[in-house]
This record gives C-alpha cells, structure tokens and sequence, in this order.
C-alpha cells in the first residue's frame, strides 16, 4: 500500500484495551507458552533417557522455585487455552457473540482458569 | 506485518496549548491529534481549553467550536451531525465512533481525539480511506440474480427473510470497526476487515440474491476473511450497535455448513 509520505495515525498505543481484546492476545501469548512448555516437558523425558546424572539435573532445573514458576504458569496456560478455547468453538457454530454474553464468558474463562490452577498445585503440593 | 509503535515520519510530538480567554468551572481540556501536510513538520498533539458552558453537548460540537473561536485550521470531516452519514468516525478516548453522537459527558478527564487508527492521514482527523472502500467494491455490494424481476413489481421477500437483513443494513460505513482491528491493522493490505465483511454477509443473507455460492467462494481465502480472530474490539466500538463480530462468525459457519 503507498500512500507517499503520508503519516500513519496512531493505533494500539491510543487505543483502549478491553476485556475482549485483553484475552484475545492472551490466548495467542499462552499457546505460544504451551509451545514452549512442551519443549521443556520434550527435555525433561530426553534427560530421563539420558542417564540417572541428566535426569538429576533436569529435576533440580524444573524443581527450583524459578522451575515451579514457569510451571505454575504453563499450567494456567493450559487452562486458560483450554477454556478459551471452548469459547473459539462456540463462535465457529456462530453462539456467543453478544457483548454481554462476551464480557461473561471472558471473566468466567479466566476466573475458572485460576481456579483450576490453584486446585491442580492444591493437589501437587499436599 | 505486526509492527507495534509507528513509523519516523508518524511519530507524535508535544503540540501548542490554546489558552481560552473565558476559562471557567466548565472548562474541559481537548487534546487533539494534529498533522499538517505543508508544514514538513510530524504530527503533534494539540491542546485546547474548550468553556462547555457555551458549547453543544457531543463531541463535535466541541470540535466545531474550536475551528470556530480558536483555531480554523482544525481539520476534520462531518456532515449530518446525527449519526446517519458516518463521516465523523474518529478515535475519541481510546475507542472509535462518530463524534456527534459521543457525549462529552460520557469521558473522564482530557479528550484524546484522534484520527482512525493505523490509517494514511490526509490532514489532521481525516485520514485516506481508499483502501477501505476499494475493499467494499470487490464484494460487490449489490443484488446479483439470474432470474429476471418479476414485471411490474418488486422481488419480493417473505417478513422472516426481511428480518435477518437487521442488524446487517444500518451499517453507514463509517469504518469505526474496520480501523479498530488489530488484524485489519497489521493486514489491512488483504483482510478484508470487519466493515466490508458485514456488508458481505449482508448480500450472502438476502434471500433475493442468486449468488450467495459465488459471494462464499470469494471469501474462502485465509487472509481475506480467515485473518479475523474473534478479537471483537469492531462490535464493542459500532456506534450504531451493530455486531460485525457475529457477521463474520455466520459467514464462517456458512462456509463450514457448505463443505
């Protein structure tokens, strides 16, 4: 598209975030997370075939409280990617797409998403 | 391409600040987004002291103030000043509508006006929307049949099939949604974009029309209708409350009905 020297008006630095948009990005950012996280879930069996010395250090890589971190948070991915995916599906069979119906299903896709999470490391850490 | 902030020529600086003479209680400041092609100079962000206790209730009374008593090089475009021309579609307070049907009593603070997003500016608020439109004449946005018209009377349609035409016929292309995307903002160049593909989906609905096959194959192209995410910023920022979010959801299930 050329449109000479013309200036480009400003676009996400003015433009309000919503909550529709907010989980939109989001979405995108915790499949991406989701790719990586299976790259260190990939390490961490490779490290098992590797010998008990490899799969040592994988377990204290993954184990320290930086490692519990990033797994906390592949977890909420998970969930969040999961439920928003249902979401995707619902508006591919043309439901939900009212703005109130929207705003619902938004907040109840991250609330259950933290819910989740909190009770899987519930689980994990009793 | 996603490119986050703007390009050299597009950045904004700090602009002048218009002092009103009468500054009282009601005083509200505008702060509006200012681009002079013949000065060689970015754009700037001016800001302007507006007394509301002389000036109309919506925004463009506002701005039609300003060009008036402060500075009549302010540039913008309007015409019906009642929602029905789409003209004066800007970004005021971070999201897009039309400037005289957006009360000022709606916004907290300083008024951030801005011109449509991530669009060529022409001059201050009026940005070139000839891609936009261009857009909108290769759905071809007219009835298309086979059959000839019956004679002496108009193709006729049942209340039901008139009904679903709602919601798709009161779009007066204003491009609000069209340039709220983030999708038609980093592939406007082949997205088809909101605005154009509720105007689709409104041919593809019409009963009367013999070439809703044709009208879907058209679309089934990964970036011309596929580019859309569900992001839903173009439904939460129609000013006639239209849902181009849905029309596009429909003219998916369609194609996935058809295979």
């Amino acid at each position: 598209m050329t449109t000479g020297d013309r200036p480009l008006s400003p676009h996400v630095s003015i433009y309000r975030k919503q909550i529709t948009s907010v989980l939109s990005i989001l979405h995108r950012i915790t499949g991406v997370a989701l790719s990586l996280g299976g790259l260190l879930f990939l390490y961490w069996i490779v490290a098992a075939a590797y010998g008990p010395q490899a799969f040592g250090t994988a377990q204290s890589v993954i184990g320290s409280p930086v490692g519990r971190l990033v797994l906390i948070g592949f977890t909420f991915s998970l969930f969040y990617h999961l439920l928003n995916g249902i979401r995707h599906l619902s508006w591919d069979v043309g439901l939900g797409f009212e703005l109130a119906t929207l705003r619902v299903t938004g907040w109840s896709v991250v609330a259950l998403a933290v819910v989740l999470t909190g009770l899987t490391w519930l689980v994990v850490l009793l | 391409m996603v490119q986050l902030t703007l390009p050299a020529n597009s950045r904004v600086a700090e602009g002048r600040h218009h002092r009103s003479a009468d500054a009282g209680a009601k005083t509200r400041l505008f702060k509006i987004y200012r681009y002079d092609p013949d000065s060689g100079r970015t754009p700037r962000l001016d800001t302007f002291e507006v007394d509301l206790a002389t000036c109309g209730p919506m925004v463009l009374d506002a701005l039609i103030k300003i060009k008036n008593e402060i500075d009549p090089t302010l540039t913008f475009r309007r015409s019906c000043r009642e929602g029905v021309c789409g003209s004066c579609a800007m970004n005021i307070d971070g999201t897009n509508t039309l400037a005289c049907t957006k009360p000022i009593a709606d916004i907290r603070g300083p008024v951030a006006v801005y011109p449509l997003p991530h669009m060529p500016v022409v001059k201050d608020l009026v940005t070139d929307l000839t891609v936009p439109y261009a857009q909108y004449a290769s759905i071809q946005p007219w009835l298309q049949a086979t059959t000839p018209p019956p004679t002496n009377r108009e193709r006729r349609q049942s209340i039901e099939d008139r009904a679903e035409l709602d919601g798709l016929w009161e779009c007066v292309l204003c491009f609000c949604c069209q340039t709220s995307c983030p999708s038609y903002w980093w592939n406007g160049d082949r997205y088809l974009g909101p605005a154009v593909l509720l105007q689709a989906y409104r041919w593809i609905a019409d009963s009367r029309d013999e070439f809703t096959g044709e009208r879907l194959d058209d679309l089934e192209d990964p970036f011309r209708l596929y580019r859309c995410h569900t992001i839903m910023n173009c439904t939460n920022t129609c000013p006639k409350g239209l849902n181009p979010g849905r029309a596009i959801g429909e003219i998916k299930a369609a194609l996935a009905r058809r295979r």
